[in-house]
């Protein structure tokens, strides 16, 4: 499993932030377009690529999109 | 008359009058993207009970347009099920109230069931148990809920996803769609994750606990709390083996169902079981953007819909799914 490509799969559910300005340190809770429904295309995300179920709560304890990666990491 | 098989033989149903746009609810929260999470839900706009209206009240009517579609009359009716969640009163029971409010017969049967958005196929499950065993002829199925009325007034979320309504379907000894196999779930550790605290028996009194969550959702014991993330990994965790048990119960392979008519949750969870199990998306039907999500109303509405557009003709076979607050869970095959 690649965190290049893991951002690169998170960077595609947003709409309204340029892919370039996501990376592994993003604070991902803190985009503007950030919202709860961001969060269901984010678990959809994890399923469909890896096929890992993450909860809301593994969303609201990581800070960075690689806190978010190494849990699914960890799963897999 | 046809032995050891019970059908629907008519649907219909009603919805309030007052109708609430998104335009409505942006007005109220102007700081807030409505028009992208109401595309993304797939509501363009939902119907909302009056102050005085209850679930009861919406049920009636439901029952009184499929009378007037005149397949079906009041004085055939030998038991009425009524699935709500937002029932007149604690005692005694809507569905004795209905019988007198719609001039039934006083020598059948009546009762409540509390479900939501499984409701639908359970009640049909119970229907045709009592059509089977020959202790009803004729059962007036009826779902009505008001979950407008379980809503904080700031939780913009449910708002926009939740519409009211109420529906009537009649099961028979013969009709339009033979009741098929069925497949019932249950799993009572998710009930905190769709529920309201307050009200019932373990917490009888108010608690106004409001609280706003870091998406400024507001969060009460005295309204209806959703955990939408829950929620969804509920479903996709459990929905796609649904579907594959109800069509082993059923003897069909997924390519030979003509149409999949899920419970209406919103369109963003729809779009993504669908694409999970793998069905085409002309045999999966859509039916949310007039209504919203109406719980134990959504699979009847559709299914009202389709055979008024052509979408379900004679000879189909139709895969129905409700899953939800529970968590409870079910799907039946339907022989049109």
């Amino acid at each position: 499993m690649d965190l290049n490509d893991f951002i690169k799969h998170f960077a595609e559910q947003l709409e309204d932030t340029d892919a370039s300005d996501i990376k592994a340190d993003t604070v991902f809770k803190d985009l503007d377009e950030w919202s709860s429904l961001m969060a269901l295309s984010i678990i959809a995300m994890v399923d469909e690529e890896y096929d890992v179920r993450i909860k809301g709560d593994d969303i609201r304890q990581a800070t960075t999109i690689e806190d978010l990666y190494n849990v699914v990491k960890s799963r897999k | 008359m046809k032995m050891g098989k019970a059908y629907i033989k008519d649907i219909a149903y009603y919805v309030p009058e007052t109708i609430v746009t998104n335009e409505d609810i942006v007005r109220e929260f102007p700081e807030w993207s409505v028009e992208k999470i109401a595309s993304k839900v797939g509501v363009r706009q939902r119907h909302v009970a009056g102050a005085d209206e209850t679930a009861a009240d919406l049920a009636v009517k439901a029952a009184q347009n499929l009378f007037e579609r005149g397949k079906c009359e009041p004085r055939e009716v030998d038991f009425i099920l009524f699935c709500t969640q937002s029932p007149d009163y604690f005692l005694p029971t809507s569905a004795c109230v209905i019988q007198e409010r719609l001039g039934l017969r006083t020598d059948i049967g009546a009762l409540d069931f509390n479900l939501g958005c499984s409701g639908y196929v359970y009640g049909l499950s119970l229907a045709k148990g009592l059509v089977m065993a020959g202790v009803a002829g004729n059962v007036l199925l009826l779902t009505g809920e008001t979950y407008s009325k379980h809503l904080h007034p700031r939780d913009k979320g449910n708002r926009t996803i939740f519409g009211d309504a109420a529906s009537a379907t009649m099961v028979s000894a013969d009709g339009i769609a033979e009741i098929g196999n069925f497949s019932l779930g249950t799993d009572g550790s998710g009930a905190e994750n769709l529920i309201i605290k307050s009200g019932g028996m373990r917490c009888p009194r108010r608690r106004d606990d409001l609280r706003f969550d870091e998406n400024n959702n507001p969060i009460s014991s005295d309204y209806l709390y959703m955990n939408g993330s829950e929620i969804f990994t509920f479903t996709l965790d459990n929905v796609p083996p649904l579907i594959a048990d109800t069509l082993s119960k059923n003897n069909i392979g997924k390519g030979e169902v003509d149409l999949y008519v899920f419970h209406q949750a919103n369109k963003y969870m729809l779009d993504f079981l669908r694409k999970k199990i793998r069905i085409a998306p002309d045999r999966f039907y859509y039916c949310l953007s007039e209504y919203g999500n109406t719980v134990s109303n959504t699979i009847p509405i559709a299914l009202v819909n389709a055979l008024r557009d052509g979408s379900i003709t004679n000879g189909k076979s139709v895969l129905i799914a409700g899953f939800g607050v529970g968590y409870s869970w079910g799907g039946c095959l339907l022989r049109f």
